[in-house]
């Protein structure tokens, strides 16, 4: 066994965290932020250079052909860095590309930072049963169209192409007629209304009313891809949410260390001494799970994926929650500012925790896999 | 990274769980998985089979009789150990009082107890806490006074597992009454015949005498028996405790009792279907089981940096191996329902047969008796009480890990 990041997937993230601390510092962030697009075209031209897009891609298609374990180091320091910019989304759309197949030209554009793409998987009823799917996909495959209203679609405003789930026959909630399909962010009959969201990103919400659409995959058939694109863009979720918890929980550490009441340091005090053993050992333990996940996401046994899916993000869930309310409240006063970056990490940490499946979702989740009952 | 057994490894677990099916006594396999309480003669027994076989101290040198298994081999063996429902080796010996007569022994120290306690043929016991002196163990009073080539030990030891059962006690005495707390204690083997010594039973909350107080009066010690330098004994006990490895976290144990937890559950109905059909529990079964799979990797990386001792990791691995010991048998409990209630010592003990399920080679029978279970819940509150409560262990933390 192995715990640790191969040398060369050190260097990526290393090469991206030196870029980070340098020209994405938090004021650079949050000037970012609150810019028209919420994203800035000279970090994303970095990210591509970093080789970041071509990172998850294959090789085909002239990427690298990273695994989930590949991104694991990336995705630390993106959550590290608190980086805003549109890669998850990027790299979530191109997972659903690689395991559809056909769809090689694509990859490339992706590969080569030329394209970005977005997922509009969820509607206002779903919550995060991605089963539950009202828009509808009509028509043969030439001439395929969407109709429907998707939610939340993270940085929709700022895709080029967007993967859409819509549903070719069967009941709102069956798993059975769900297709996929790529739609061109330019096209006719789409109404895209770009927002904010609480940790400082970009989310649309995408009004589909028979817009032109190419299938991705076998119509009707999506959901086994559609999953499993969930639970690899899930693990990696979990790896982004450690490294926002491993900064969190070290400017926590180090305000303990330096502030001072009574004449002493605040971390002189056994109960916030205990807080803190608290929270180190909850972010080792979604740290296990997160290397966990993105060590058997791309497992071929899909009962094994879910199971440790849903495990990890459970848990990354119930750490991210404690570590950062927690953070908070050992910050005191300062804790809940804007000016600091603490309660930023707190955020994005919450953010995280309502994508692609919350706590008692997973545990559910967990719960209904066929070996519970037995193992 | 890579989170898979090597095939060596998965071909070790191999020749491990076939020992296991050849030779764990069924009788001890129904009595550790059915939360039945073990005699001294169990304990013996065990140990001796393992003994046969050359592993019972997988973790010394060759040259005293260990196996030369590397760590991933060593926990992998306490682990087919436990799911298979075998009685733990006591580490009081093997794992505790070995390895400093290893360490700081006289070669005659060494000749005379290492092989007796490979073998089995001395039951050893701990005696560090006191009454005054739990948490804070260096404040314990024990004197050992030198007169001539003995020592004159008198005071009190208290919490002392299975005394009542043990050849010898392995002590902290103070040797030194003027010298600053941790300075003036020596470590001293004590045989538990010599005059002088009482051991009294403390019967805890499930009515188990699993610990005792044992009182020293005016007890002669052969100075040879002190270990190492004298007054240099806090040193070999923060060694020993040092010494921790991450069987501390009792994985394997724990994911045993939830093997039957889920059989438990699957037994017991609830409005006509299966328990385990209930949201509620079936939420906080998993929950549990996924701290348990979390602990299960943190283990496994903490085994990986194996030329470091776990040192204050191992705190982290007390901590959370206790809360889901804990958390297991509370659950256990609420699974049983009203059936946890009847409370029969003659059956925990053994002296009344239950009827029993049978055996299948995969599985071990896992007779979902409910009759243990309120005792084996109450029991486990020492969990995170003894070897340092778990406020201790936080408190470490913050000041080794987290220099606070």
């Amino acid at each position: 066994m192995d715990f640790e990041l191969k040398e060369e997937q050190r260097q990526v993230a290393d090469a991206l965290r030196r870029w980070i601390e340098r020209d994405y510092t938090f004021e650079d962030r949050k000037r970012i932020v609150h810019s028209p697009s919420g994203t800035s075209p000279e970090a994303w031209k970095t990210l591509v250079e970093l080789g970041m897009t071509a990172l998850p891609v294959p090789e085909a298609q002239g990427g690298f052909g990273g695994t989930a374990a590949d991104l694991f180091g990336v995705m630390q320091e993106l959550g590290r860095g608190l980086v805003v910019e549109p890669y998850f989304a990027t790299v979530l759309g191109a997972r659903f590309l690689t395991l559809a197949g056909g769809q090689e030209a694509l990859l490339e554009r992706v590969a080569a930072g030329e394209l970005k793409l977005a997922c509009a998987l969820g509607e206002a009823q779903s919550r995060h049963d991605l089963a539950d799917i009202a828009a509808k996909a009509t028509g043969p495959a030439d001439a395929a169209a969407v109709s429907g209203v998707k939610t939340v679609v993270e940085h929709g405003g700022q895709a080029d192409v967007f993967i859409v789930s819509a549903r070719s026959h069967g009941g709102q909630r069956e798993r059975d007629g769900i297709s996929l399909l790529l739609v061109e962010a330019d096209t006719s009959g789409l109404a895209i209304r770009d927002g904010r969201t609480i940790d400082g990103r970009r989310a649309a919400a995408i009004t589909f009313d028979h817009a032109p659409a190419t299938p991705l995959g076998m119509p009707g058939a999506g959901w086994p891809i559609l999953e499993a694109a969930a639970d690899y863009g899930t693990a990696l979720l979990c790896a982004e949410a450690v490294g926002a918890m491993d900064a969190l929980f070290a400017v926590t550490l180090d305000y303990l260390k330096t502030r001072k009441q009574f004449g002493v340091p605040i971390g002189n005090f056994q109960a916030l001494q205990h807080r803190m053993a608290d929270m180190f050992i909850h972010l080792e333990q979604a740290r296990s799970m997160a290397m966990l996940a993105a060590a058997k996401v791309d497992s071929p046994d899909d009962g094994e994926r879910r199971r440790v899916v849903s495990a990890a993000k459970a848990r990354v869930g119930e750490a991210a929650r404690f570590v950062g309310q927690q953070a908070v409240q050992l910050h005191g006063g300062m804790g809940v500012t804007d000016e600091l970056p603490a309660s930023h990490w707190f955020k994005r940490l919450t953010a995280i925790g309502l994508t692609l499946g919350d706590v008692d979702h997973h545990v559910r989740r967990f719960t209904e896999q066929p070996g519970f009952r037995t193992a | 990274m890579d989170l898979n057994y090597s095939a060596e490894h998965e071909a070790f677990r191999l020749q491990v769980r076939a020992f296991l099916d050849a030779n764990l006594p069924p009788d001890l396999r129904r009595k550790v998985c059915g939360h039945l309480r073990l005699a001294k003669d169990d304990y013996v027994r065990w140990h001796r089979i393992v003994a046969a076989q050359g592993w019972a101290a997988p973790g010394w040198p060759v040259e005293h009789g260990g196996t030369g298994w590397n760590a991933v081999q060593r926990h992998i063996w306490d682990d087919e150990c436990a799911l298979a429902g075998a009685p733990q080796i006591l580490p009081f010996g093997v794992n505790m009082v070995a390895p400093v007569i290893m360490a700081f022994g006289t070669d005659e120290q060494k000749a005379r107890y290492l092989p007796r306690i490979l073998h089995c043929e001395d039951w050893w016991c701990q005696g560090y806490s006191e009454p005054g002196a739990g948490s804070d163990l260096a404040s314990l009073k024990t004197t050992a006074v030198r007169d001539g080539d003995e020592y004159v030990v008198n005071g009190q030891k208290t919490w002392t597992t299975l005394a009542q059962h043990a050849d010898m006690i392995f002590c902290l005495v103070r040797t030194d009454p003027a010298a600053r707390k941790q300075e003036g204690i020596s470590f001293l083997l004590i045989d538990m015949k010599s005059p002088g010594i009482t051991v009294r039973p403390i019967i805890m909350l499930d009515e188990e005498h699993e610990v005792n107080e044992v009182f020293f009066d005016n007890v002669r010690v052969p100075a040879a028996n002190l270990v190492g330098k004298e007054h240099q004994g806090w040193t070999y006990a923060k060694y020993l405790l040092g010494h921790e490895r991450t069987g501390i976290a009792a994985v394997g144990r724990s994911k045993r009792e939830l093997r039957f937890l889920k059989e438990l559950a699957m037994k017991q109905q609830q409005g006509g279907r299966p328990l385990l059909d209930d949201p509620q529990l079936a939420a906080k079964v998993a929950q549990v089981e996924i701290e348990l799979m979390a602990l299960e990797v943190t283990v496994l990386r903490t085994i990986a940096q194996e030329d470091k001792a776990p040192g204050p990791q191992a705190s982290m691995l007390k901590v959370k191996g206790t809360e889901v010991q804990q958390l297991l048998t509370e659950l256990m409990v609420e699974a049983a329902g009203p059936a946890a209630l009847p409370f029969d010592t003659d059956y925990l003990e053994g002296r009344r047969e239950h009827a029993a399920g049978g055996d299948n080679a995969l599985s071990p029978a896992l007779v979902a008796d409910t009759a243990p279970l309120a005792a084996y819940y109450f029991n486990y509150r020492k969990t995170s009480i003894y070897g340092g409560s778990n406020e201790i262990q936080k408190t470490i933390i913050a000041r080794m890990i987290l220099g606070l």
